[in-house]
């Protein structure tokens, strides 16, 4: 911003009266202070401003911090740290008469490696469990249980689940379901008892078979990180210019809005970049997620979602003008959102119309649906064109509102 | 006393002097809370999916028929030839396919076993375990229909279950109870964090420590009005839950309050701590959010802690939004009294005495 050239555009020369050769103060540049052809001056005052923005990045390690630190961070967290897959669970079992079938029966939960099974006597002992969180559920195994298995009257037994997280609940019941079943099945076929079972479902997961549910949050991580990087990573540049009075002296410089734009996005695309660069490399030799899709396209696509995510952090920074406020809705506005309403974790078709109608306004939920995509099933087009179209679509409006936001006047 | 009192009512000032600081820190929240309360949920309820009938016969269509009863589903669309199933599938546009075989209603009515497949989309693992999950639980159904009609043995003995505190599942309980515990954070963190770095960005910070007001007094005054605010954020939300989404709050205010004011205590301490070591707001930021979402994820709001492997679940031992989510659902869902959240609360008075405390040495020894 310092690049001083001596190259007076007349139309700002009459905004702004006399400024030149103001310095910002903040950072020095190299100025070399000669007058310059028009065309080179361009160039050069371009290059003038990504050399002070580079300066300022590189003193103020925070950013590089944001771009490295903080995608690394959260991948180790998020892809070691955060499964959907439960092991171990406690679950009690009340055995309220021993004897063989019940003995076989509960073995049958002592096999799975879904289970941590506990056993108690009476269902009182296992109640206060439940109720003190040492178990997720109980099945109670009634003192005539030998008796009901003989008889030819449909009789239940009881399963009872601590319900507060209702999807862990679900499953649990979903897999105590099935311990039953197996056992079921193979207790009658061993008494020669015929049993009638009219439809037997088989099931087949495409894409993820064996269910990790790493290989969906991996992908859909990468998004929430690039959503906060690349928002965080502008979000503050206008606000504190703003604040510390330096954009006005670089208003009264010869450089062009677009110019200013430009060297304030060039240098956290770049940080950007190498931030999703690193995450894809820990995505798939970390993580091992599988990449089935070609990798330009991926290339494409985070470029797009970056320009969207920079281009939001920017206008956020614009029209806000002040740091705090700003900080505050680049948080509001990005991690929550790219967390829940992305149809990164939550299903979208299944949430309200209107709830569906604002996830159409989030930018990381057409890079959720792009990247599950291609790491899981490969180049779909039929996903990825109206989903890139859309990000095409953010990115110009973001970029473009921001540079009609953006004037050369004090207020 | 006054002096700490002239602090708080600048602290005050400062914040809300500007309208849209103002706007930022009240409504952003509950509009959050509203919409993402909405859409939080493991819930399905209108699954897209399509079905390859090649038997045709009646059972088949009594067996379809169920997945079109069914609330979860939403109306199945009918393919012919095999290759849509790929088709339909990649291009995201159903989540599941049902395909009978040709032989569906013939076995059946013979007495023997028929197959249906069942094609799901994997891409998201949870969703499709969700899914699969409500159509083994229509096969067993129709399965237990279909014997009891024909007067057929069926399995003599079956699994009733039964869910305490939340009797339909309802994953919005189990969300709605973890937002009211981001949203305070978040409001909180955010007041507290960048109070003591603005200060600092613009100099007056070390003004501040050469007046006669002693480092507690500082702390003191740069604490109460997150405290204040947080309260205040932290009662809009629950009112909201209570009200707009009716979460039942089964427990007492007395309980909720304690857990509330406990972990507003550890959120100031946590925000002050990283104000204070930033020298600009940017770094108080960043600060804020490095502590902020590792916080969210470690803390069982979307992903059990249980599930986590063992290193990891030490580490949410530093978490206070952990402890506080377990009192929140406590309270609202189960009626915890104070002798079952005991054990969450002393370690969040342990987490804000020492964050408190390790921000007052800093205010004195980090100076820019």
């Amino acid at each position: 911003m310092s690049t001083t050239s001596h190259e007076q555009r007349p139309d700002l020369a009459s905004e702004s009266g006399s400024g030149s050769g103001s310095e910002s103060g903040s950072v020095s540049g190299s100025g070399s202070g000669q007058p310059a052809a028009p065309g080179c001056g361009r160039n050069r005052r371009l290059r003038g401003l990504l050399r002070k923005e580079w300066l300022q990045i590189l003193r103020d390690p925070s950013s590089i911090a944001i771009a490295f630190v903080l995608p690394v961070a959260l991948l180790l967290l998020f892809g070691y740290g955060v499964s959907l897959d439960s092991k171990h669970v406690p679950v009690g079992i009340v055995i309220e008469l021993p004897g063989p079938e019940a003995a076989s029966f509960a073995g049958a939960f002592r096999q799975s490696q879904y289970f941590a099974p506990v056993f108690y006597a009476t269902r009182q002992e296992a109640r206060a469990a439940l109720r003190a969180h040492e178990l997720d559920g109980i099945v109670v195994i009634p003192a005539d249980f030998a008796q009901r298995l003989k008889g030819d009257r449909d009789a239940p037994v009881q399963v009872i689940v601590n319900g507060v997280n209702a999807n862990s609940a679900r499953l649990l019941s979903a897999y105590v379901q099935g311990v039953w079943s197996t056992w079921m099945q193979r207790e009658l076929s061993d008494r020669l008892i015929p049993v009638v079972q009219p439809v037997n479902p088989e099931t087949r997961i495409w894409f993820n078979p064996e269910v990790r549910s790493r290989n969906y949050l991996v992908p859909g991580l990468l998004v929430v990180n690039m959503t906060l990087v690349g928002a965080l990573l502008t979000a503050l540049v206008f606000a504190r210019e703003w604040e510390r009075g330096t954009l006005e002296a670089l208003m009264v410089t010869p450089v062009t809005l677009r110019e200013i734009l430009l060297g304030k996005l060039l240098p956290y695309f770049v940080l950007g970049m190498g931030g999703m660069v690193l995450s894809v490399l820990m995505a798939l030799f970390l993580f091992q997620v599988p990449m089935r899709g070609s990798l330009w396209v991926l290339a494409a696509c985070s470029t797009l979602f970056l320009l969207a995510a920079l281009g939001m952090g920017l206008l956020i920074s614009i029209v806000t003008r002040n740091q705090f406020v700003a900080g505050m809705i680049a948080i509001l506005a990005t991690f929550l959102p790219a967390f829940l309403l992305s149809g990164f974790l939550f299903d979208i078709d299944s949430m309200p119309v209107a709830v569906q109608a604002i996830t159409h306004l989030v930018a990381a939920r057409y890079f959720v649906a792009i990247l599950q995509t291609l790491f899981l099933a490969g180049d779909v087009w039929s996903v990825i064109l109206p989903n890139a179209a859309a990000l095409v679509l953010m990115a110009a409006f973001f970029l473009g509102l921001s540079r009609r936001r953006l004037h050369k006047r004090i207020e | 006393m006054h002096r700490i009192l002239a602090l708080v009512i600048k602290e005050f000032l400062a914040l809300f002097k500007d309208p849209r600081s103002r706007f930022v820190v009240i409504v952003p929240p509950l509009i959050q809370l509203l919409v993402f309360g909405y859409a939080a949920s493991y819930d399905l309820n209108n699954v897209q999916y399509a079905v390859y009938d090649r038997d045709g016969g009646y059972a088949a269509r009594e067996l379809l028929a169920r997945f079109e009863g069914s609330p979860t589903f939403s109306r199945a669309q009918r393919i012919e030839r095999q290759s849509e199933i790929a088709e339909l599938i990649d291009a995201r546009e159903v989540l599941l396919v049902v395909q009978v075989g040709p032989r569906f209603t013939a076995d059946i009515a013979a007495g023997r076993t028929a197959s249906v497949q069942i094609i799901i989309d994997g891409r998201n693992s949870n969703t499709a375990q969700v899914a699969l999950d409500y159509t083994n639980r229509i096969i067993t159904d129709f399965n237990r229909d279909w014997t009891a009609a024909r007067g057929l043995q069926g399995p003599p003995v079956h699994l009733v279950t039964r869910a305490w505190y939340n009797p339909n599942l309802e994953s919005r309980w189990f969300f709605v109870t973890g937002l009211v515990g981001i949203l305070t954070l978040v409001v909180t963190m955010m007041v507290t964090a960048m109070s003591v770095a603005r200060e600092r960005e613009q100099g007056t910070f070390d003004q501040l420590l050469v007046t006669p007001m002693r480092p507690t007094q500082i702390l003191v005054g740069k604490a109460v009005p997150g405290l204040l605010i947080g309260l205040f954020e932290a009662s809009l939300v629950v009112l909201v839950a209570v009200f707009w989404f009716e979460i039942p709050l089964v427990g007492s205010l007395a309980v909720l309050y304690t857990g509330i004011v406990l972990f507003l205590f550890a959120a100031v301490g946590v925000g002050l701590m990283i104000s204070s070591l930033a020298v600009t707001l940017q770094q108080a930021l960043l600060g804020a959010f490095l502590f902020m979402v590792p916080a969210v994820i470690l803390s069982g709001f979307a992903t059990p802690i249980a599930n986590m492997p063992e290193p990891v679940q030490w580490l949410t031992l530093g978490d206070p939004l952990r402890y506080y989510l377990i009192i929140l659902r406590g309270v609202f869902l189960e009626g915890a009294g104070f002798p079952l959240l005991v054990h969450e609360m002393w370690p969040l008075a342990v987490i804000a005495l020492a964050t408190l405390a390790a921000a007052g040495w800093l205010f004195r020894h980090r100076m820019g």
